[in-house]
């Protein structure tokens, strides 16, 4: 074989079949949150004689966030309020968030959760003498949420569970709902939608997307009156702290590139703090959850000189209050303290596991502690298995030594401890303040609907509304199914009308592989073109400009005007050469309309952090030239629009509108 | 790397189109050699290391070799996934060797209900907020306790 034009080819492209459909709701996504909208909207949607499709890139078993399984669900408010809930996440996400929609998710997530139990999975229960039991043991007791059972507790708002199959079970619900549709209800697998479908009779009306198969060589067009982009949060746009091998190992999930915020974008939807981001402090290089090991097992973390370095910057985080003053200081301050320790010399900062573990031997026998062992393992086990593997690679006992923890590389999502997303609609009742209803009276006043007609977000996709967690994201979901069903029978007659006709937007979203074709003999290796570039090359460039410009790990976070008015110059170029984006196969095609995903993902993100002028989030990035944080002119949220019609970006303030009384956190 | 193959298991899910490993990898990455019959990790820095390959191979032929940027050689962690738990054993670097059993759900597979009992709900509440599970409960959605409208910047 000659060595020139060689490479290890993933599945062939060839000139791709058009394939049109045409259904009342396209779902796009397969993780919790379309999930849970498959499962309501089937009920809603068989009654009213209305045709759903879900799109999902991978296989819906084993795809989204929860892929791999959880130790726990984080949002279960059992004897707790709503209310208090809505406390909670305001306060840790610095004063700003809907609290129209975190109370409605607040309000409804323990029905998920009790579905979850339904059907099948493990949750583990505190029996009546106080002794922890898992969730199968406690199943055959007959010990449900349902019957009144406690469940436990790690955290205030988190329970534990047995979820190594949390996925699988979530998903066979939402199949077995689809199935019930009989030819009403598709579901397709390894279709990757990749932009939305505008309409052409109708000004700023979503009319479905389009996308393409990973296994075949077919364009998706798929015509919808509703479509539902939750697509989760976006993973690799800054450059990791792994740069080999250890770059999958992102502490999200590696194939998040951020598609629904693209995709909100390029239709002209508002898009709502997308300078917030997320860099959890993590078991270093493994990225293993730290919850349970601080919550359940009482862990404590320190210095390297076994400092607690959060006791130690009391003074420093009350340049923060009142954020700073809640009872559970918020977890950017928490990041804030651990960084400051970290330049100025007193790293590693360490999990001292072997302290909680052997205080807990004090009062335990043989068996109890085996049990408490299982337990911490399988917290890794379920939903982080690298990091069990790292520990027994690195020889670490964790009732023996300590282990390294460290703030990651940012990520951005709206399901977990963080909000970015698209602005969308609440609930239209009489407690939620006229100023968010009255935003969406243009196109309609539907839970859920970002502002753009017909185009709905749940999960991670949706802004301002953080700490839904899995659960929290799966009914958010079922209400915007619902929502989706109201506005199909209220918008009947619309009939979804494409601009663009079937071959052009084949031409487009097979240009990568068409430019390949073109240009592949020009030189002697596939890797040096100067005609185009390959997916992985625009990642790299892309993970450099954030990570250097746009308060990375490289500048400890930190940035200014000047650095993000440069890094985004060198951001427009590589939008440019993404236009010559090429892709050798099915593989590679994927991989390159990810990039688009991801690099219209870092503009927002940049674009947010440079109209912003304060710091919000200190732990999570820095704007040097604004270092304090200033309630008086930006406890408001940031909205963003790409105007479709002229290439401009607009942004705005929209007041920040308190709903649930004082105190500040719960 | 990630996962990885051992050839003398792999039978490349004989006959089949596909594999088991790469339908169920959740980043596309696992794919077949059909000259060979073997499957393998296409883009092993893509890898999450989710295990999802490792637990449904019907051969157990894929296993993890963890990240080569952080992680000493001479460790590993294999599953066992029946229908109602999963079993662990990790061998440490130095030879020590733990085992876990976990359940992972408490109903046969295939068996989740999505109405979990309850009836379809009548398409005159389509416009109010309850979830069909919540109207089969006779749920009211709370609302907020004291609720008030205090504008802040912007």
């Amino acid at each position: 074989m000659g060595r020139i034009w060689s490479y290890n080819p993933g599945l062939e492209c060839a000139e791709p079949e058009i394939v049109e459909m045409e259904t009342d709701i396209l779902l796009v996504g397969g993780g919790m949150a379309c999930c849970g909208a498959a499962v309501e909207a089937v009920r809603w949607a068989k009654p009213a004689g209305l045709k759903i499709v879900l799109c999902d890139k991978a296989a819906l078993e084993r795809s989204g966030a929860v892929a791999m399984g959880l130790s726990a669900i984080n949002t279960y408010i059992g004897e707790n309020k709503p209310d208090d809930y809505v406390r909670m996440v305001r306060c840790d996400l610095m004063g700003i968030i809907r609290e129209d929609l975190s109370f409605d998710v607040g309000r409804h997530v323990d029905d998920t959760v009790h579905c979850f139990e339904d059907w099948g999975l493990p949750i583990w229960k505190t029996t009546d003498d106080g002794k922890t039991i898992d969730g199968a043991e406690a199943k055959a007791k007959g010990l449900t949420l349902r019957g009144g059972a406690k469940p436990v507790r790690s955290g205030r708002w988190q329970i534990m569970i047995n979820g190594e199959s949390y996925k699988v079970i979530v998903a066979e619900a939402a199949k077995n709902a689809m199935d019930q549709m009989g030819e009403n209800g598709v579901i397709l697998e390894r279709v990757f939608i990749v932009r939305p479908l505008m309409d052409a009779n109708e000004p700023n009306r979503c009319c479905g997307g389009v996308g393409f198969s990973v296994r075949e060589n077919k364009v998706y067009i798929i015509k919808a009156n509703a479509t539902l982009v939750a697509t989760g949060g976006a993973v690799n746009i800054f450059r990791p702290r792994s740069v080999g091998e250890g770059q999958g190992r992102a502490w999200y999930p590696v194939w998040n590139p951020g598609s629904g915020y693209a995709m909100f974008a390029m239709s002209g939807a508002k898009l709502v703090l997308m300078e917030n981001r997320f860099v959890p402090a993590r078991f270093k290089d493994g990225y293993g959850p730290v919850g349970a090991w601080f919550l359940l097992f009482k862990a404590r973390a320190t210095n390297a000189f076994d400092e607690d370095y959060i006791a130690k910057h009391k003074d420093e985080l009350k340049k923060f209050a009142p954020y700073s003053e809640a009872s559970v200081v918020g977890t950017c301050l928490r990041n804030h303290a651990m960084l400051i320790e970290m330049k100025e010399g007193r790293g590693p900062i360490f999990m001292h596991t072997e302290w909680a573990l052997q205080e807990s031997m004090k009062n335990m026998d043989k068996k109890e502690f085996k049990k408490l062992e299982a337990e911490a393992w399988e917290d890794f086990l379920d939903m982080c298995v690298t990091q069990a593997g790292l520990w027994a690679c690195l020889n670490i006992e964790p009732e023996k030594v300590p282990s390294e923890i460290m703030p990651t590389e940012p990520y951005f999502l709206g399901s977990h401890a963080g909000c970015a997303g698209a602005w969308c609609c609440g609930p239209d009742e009489d407690w939620v303040p006229e100023e968010y209803r009255k935003a969406w009276d243009d196109v309609g006043r539907y839970n859920r609907m970002t502002t753009v007609k017909g185009m709905f977000a749940a999960g991670d996709t949706v802004g301002a509304c953080g700490h839904k967690f899995s659960s929290g994201s799966h009914v958010e979901g079922r209400i915007a199914a619902k929502a989706m069903i109201k506005f199909c029978l209220d918008n009947k007659d619309f009939k979804p009308t494409p601009k663009e006709n079937p071959e052009e937007l084949k031409k487009e979203i097979y240009g990568p592989w068409y430019r390949f074709q073109e240009f592949k003999n020009a030189t002697t290796v596939y890797e040096i073109n100067p005609n185009y570039l390959l997916p992985r090359q625009i990642q790299l460039r892309l993970m450099k400009i954030m990570d250097e410009y746009v308060a990375g790990i490289a500048t400890y976070y930190q940035t200014n005007k000047i650095m993000l008015e440069r890094g985004l110059e060198l951001l427009t170029m590589l939008k440019e050469d993404m236009q010559k984006a090429a892709a050798r196969d099915l593989h590679e095609l994927m991989r390159a309309w990810e990039n688009i995903h991801r690099v219209w993902t870092a503009e927002l993100h940049l674009r947010h952090v440079l109209f912003r002028e304060e710091t919000r989030y200190p732990g999570y990035y820095y704007r040097a030239d604004f270092p304090e944080l200033d309630d008086q002119n930006w406890r408001c949220f940031t909205l963003s629009r790409w105007n479709p019609e002229t290439g401009e970006w607009e942004m705005e303030k929209f007041p920040y509108i308190q709903i649930i009384p004082d105190p500040l956190g719960p | 790397m990630p996962s990885y193959v051992n050839p003398e298991k792999c039978d490349g899910c004989k006959g089949g189109d596909r594999t088991v490993c790469m339908y169920i990898c959740p980043n596309d990455l696992m794919i077949l050699d059909t000259e060979n019959m073997k499957a393998y990790n296409q883009e092993p820095d893509q890898c999450w290391e989710c295990y999802s390959c490792v637990k449904s191979c019907p051969q157990g032929a894929i296993s993890v070799r963890h990240y080569a940027d952080f992680s000493p050689l001479g460790a590993s962690c294999q599953p066992m996934r029946g229908t109602t738990d999963i079993m662990w054993t990790i061998k440490f670097r130095n030879g020590v060797v733990k085992r876990f059993k976990f359940p992972i759900r408490t109903t046969p597979e295939g068996s989740a209900d999505p109405t979990v009992g309850k009836p379809d709900p009548d398409l005159s509440a389509i416009g109010d907020n309850r979830l069909f599970t919540e109207i089969a409960d006779g749920v009211t959605p709370a609302t907020p306790e004291n609720p008030v409208a205090i504008k802040f910047a912007g």
